[in-house]
């Protein structure tokens, strides 16, 4: 089996005074072993609430899983209960935050924190965990690990925090690796060394990585396949080169033309999205881009429109892909970067909805 | 360390220099005297008294005096209990209050903290509103009615302690409670709104992303976090505790310090109410450093450094 992960089809919901939110409206993907799956988005788009929730870590209540399936290694997540999630947290499946100041525990020492995973998953007594702390901690590139190991967490510095969760989140082999904007708190040069470190220890690992950034820059570099969300939904999903050189969806589109590139002169402006994502406690009717979607349709304000799929891998939910629809130009930052793949479909072809 | 300790001890002798300096003055302030009294002494009588005690030698050798005796651990006679010295009388009240203070702080401090974790862990349930409803009432009512109201449930109808003495360690029962019943309300809220706060950190999804169970993440990740203040709030609490509380020791009949703590200022004894104050500073200044070094160990972002950085 290659599949690693297989989500179908969920729908998460929090109840908050407002209403229910509907943070992720029916998300389906899969991850391939040793495979990195980007998910991009803006704030509020569901991305760390897609990824926390394959970890069973959002509230519940007031956060609810509506509907679907989390298939890890075959088995249903969402069945589980909690003490069986506790043995699958830690170690089958590891976890990077975003804030490497306040994810580690003060006034715990930094090698403890690591042997904790050692010693509740591998049942490593004391002095072994201690042992493959320090191993772990030069593993990702902590220089003097064995003074670093009982060093409390303010005298690390931010990336060296970060790198010491990866050797958390690492520690007992975990077959898939979450990091949630694991570079977005750190500065440029250091994003980059931690980016380098993650794809130098999947190498080693074999890990599957869900990436979650809204960095296109960072996706480019780490991904192999990226899924872009937006209001809760995967509007647009394929390998690296299939939505930086062949985007299909507008709000795609929107995101790229938006990326700053070295040879954009400093008078044009930068471009940017107009307007604000919609409010899930009422998600809009049809397509939920469209208010904001300069090419938007009479038919996006009245019918969410279907996944269309362009080749093996890429989809994209937009009723522009449909036969009818009329031919549109992307916008100019956008052509630049198109070139014909061809691994692309004649047409492309609308996926049955699986109810 | 030491150097840090040690400079903490001179900054003592000098807060505790100027506590007696305030209150010598602000007592002699104050109208009446030691000797005044309903009926009126013959006035040769007050002046022998008043040169026998010293009083009346002018203010600056009087306290230039009390200094040289203080440092000496003298606090002098007692102008109202005939024949004893305040030393006698600290040395016999003390050790009771001492006793009395250190069993509320040990219920106030472990049942406090319990039921403020209980609140935190199950926040917005029963177990909250219940623990919540119960530090209320410990903060509101008065120690007299909580007093009473012990003894008369406890004692009276359910003769499980003896109403009042100081006798056996029975006795030292229903004063504890009544003494603790403020501050385990106030330790309670305090942990329950820092243990809330704590739980809320990035470190504690952490600590779940680990595979942590409930009870290891409360135990290993949040308690020690939650518990600074609560040691912030120990230090005062445990002088003002200790000295003895007034309306405790006279409810239930204890020879403790804090009736002399009282009665000494509408006696104005003068020399108890130095000697008392001057017990209860050292006292009080002594908890707070015992505090920050506390601090030191619970927290090891705070550095208790001397005049150099450590290490």
């Amino acid at each position: 089996m290659k599949k690693l992960l297989e989500v179908k089809n969920l729908e998460v919901s929090f109840q908050t005074y407002g209403g229910e939110v509907q943070a992720v409206r029916g998300v389906s993907f899969h991850l391939n072993r040793g495979e990195t799956l980007a998910i991009v988005g803006e704030s509020g788009s569901g991305k760390s609430v897609t990824s926390q929730t394959i970890m069973r870590l959002i509230p519940t209540p007031p956060g609810r899983i509506k509907n679907g399936q989390i298939l890890f290694d075959g088995e249903d997540l969402v069945k589980k209960t909690d003490k069986e999630m506790e043995a699958i947290r830690g170690k089958d499946i590891g976890m990077i935050f975003q804030d490497p100041m306040t994810s580690l525990n003060p006034t715990m020492k930094v090698g403890h924190q690591i042997m904790e995973v050692l010693t509740k998953h591998l049942k490593m007594d004391k002095s072994a965990a201690k042992e493959r702390a320090i191993e772990l901690l030069r593993l990702v590139g902590i220089p003097m690990p064995e003074k670093r190991v009982t060093q409390y967490p303010h005298e690390f510095s931010g990336g060296m925090r970060q790198r010491a969760m990866i050797a958390v989140a690492l520690a007992s082999n975990p077959k898939l690796l979450i990091a949630d904007e694991p570079t977005t708190a750190l500065d440029v040069t250091i994003q980059a060394q931690i980016l380098e470190l993650m794809k130098e220890l999947q190498k080693k690992t074999n890990t599957s990585i869900i990436f979650i950034t809204h960095d296109l820059g960072v996706v480019a570099n780490v991904a192999d396949r990226v899924a872009v969300m937006y209001a809760g939904k995967i509007v647009e999903m394929g390998t690296v080169d299939e939505v930086f050189y062949d985007p299909k969806h507008p709000y795609t589109w929107g995101l790229l033309a938006s990326m700053p590139s070295l040879d954009s002169d400093d008078k044009s402006e930068l471009a940017a999205i107009p307007g604000t994502p919609p409010d899930l406690t009422n998600p809009p009717k049809g397509d939920a881009f469209a208010p904001r979607n300069p090419y938007a349709m009479k038919i996006d304000f009245e019918l969410e429109p279907p996944l269309f799929q362009i080749s093996d891998t890429h989809y994209a939910a937009t009723w522009l892909l449909h036969p009818d629809a009329p031919k549109v130009e992307p916008p100019e930052a956008v052509k630049k970067r198109l070139r014909k793949l061809s691994s692309n479909y004649p047409q492309p072809v609308i996926v049955k909805e699986s109810e | 360390m030491l150097r840090y300790i040690g400079r903490r001890l001179l900054y003592m002798l000098l807060s505790l220099f100027l506590i007696i300096t305030a209150t010598f003055f602000l007592m002699r302030a104050a109208p009446g005297g030691p000797f005044s009294g309903e009926k009126k002494l013959p006035p040769e009588i007050e002046k022998n008294l008043n040169e026998y005690y010293g009083l009346d030698r002018p203010w600056y050798s009087q306290y230039f005096d009390y200094l040289v005796s203080v440092a000496k651990w003298d606090f002098g006679p007692s102008f109202k209990y005939k024949g004893q010295t305040v030393n006698d009388l600290i040395s016999d009240g003390f050790p009771v209050s001492f006793f009395l203070g250190m069993e509320a702080l040990l219920i106030a401090v472990s049942i406090g903290i319990l039921l403020g974790i209980i609140a935190a862990l199950n926040h917005n349930k029963w177990q909250d509103y219940g623990a919540m409803v119960f530090a209320v009432l410990g903060i509101s009512v008065p120690s007299f009615i909580m007093a009473s109201v012990l003894q008369y449930f406890l004692a009276i109808k359910l003769h499980l302690f003896p109403v009042a003495r100081w006798e056996s360690l029975q006795h030292t029962v229903l004063p504890a409670l009544a003494l603790a019943a403020t501050p385990m309300a106030f330790i309670a809220r305090l942990t329950r709104s820092s243990m809330l706060e704590v739980l809320s950190n990035d470190y504690i999804r952490t600590a779940k992303a680990k595979g942590l169970s409930r009870g290891q993440i409360t135990v290993k990740h949040a308690i020690r976090n939650a518990l600074l203040p609560v040691v912030t709030y120990l230090g005062p609490l445990s002088a003002g505790i200790l000295t003895g509380s007034f309306v405790i020791e006279k409810i239930f009949g204890i020879p403790g310090l804090g009736s002399h703590f009282v009665l000494s200022i509408s006696n104005r004894d003068y020399t108890v109410i130095m000697g008392v104050t001057v017990f209860y500073s050292i006292l009080l200044l002594a908890s707070v450093l015992l505090v920050d070094i506390a601090y030191g160990f619970i927290d090891p972002r705070i550095k208790l450094a001397g005049g150099k950085k450590g290490e």
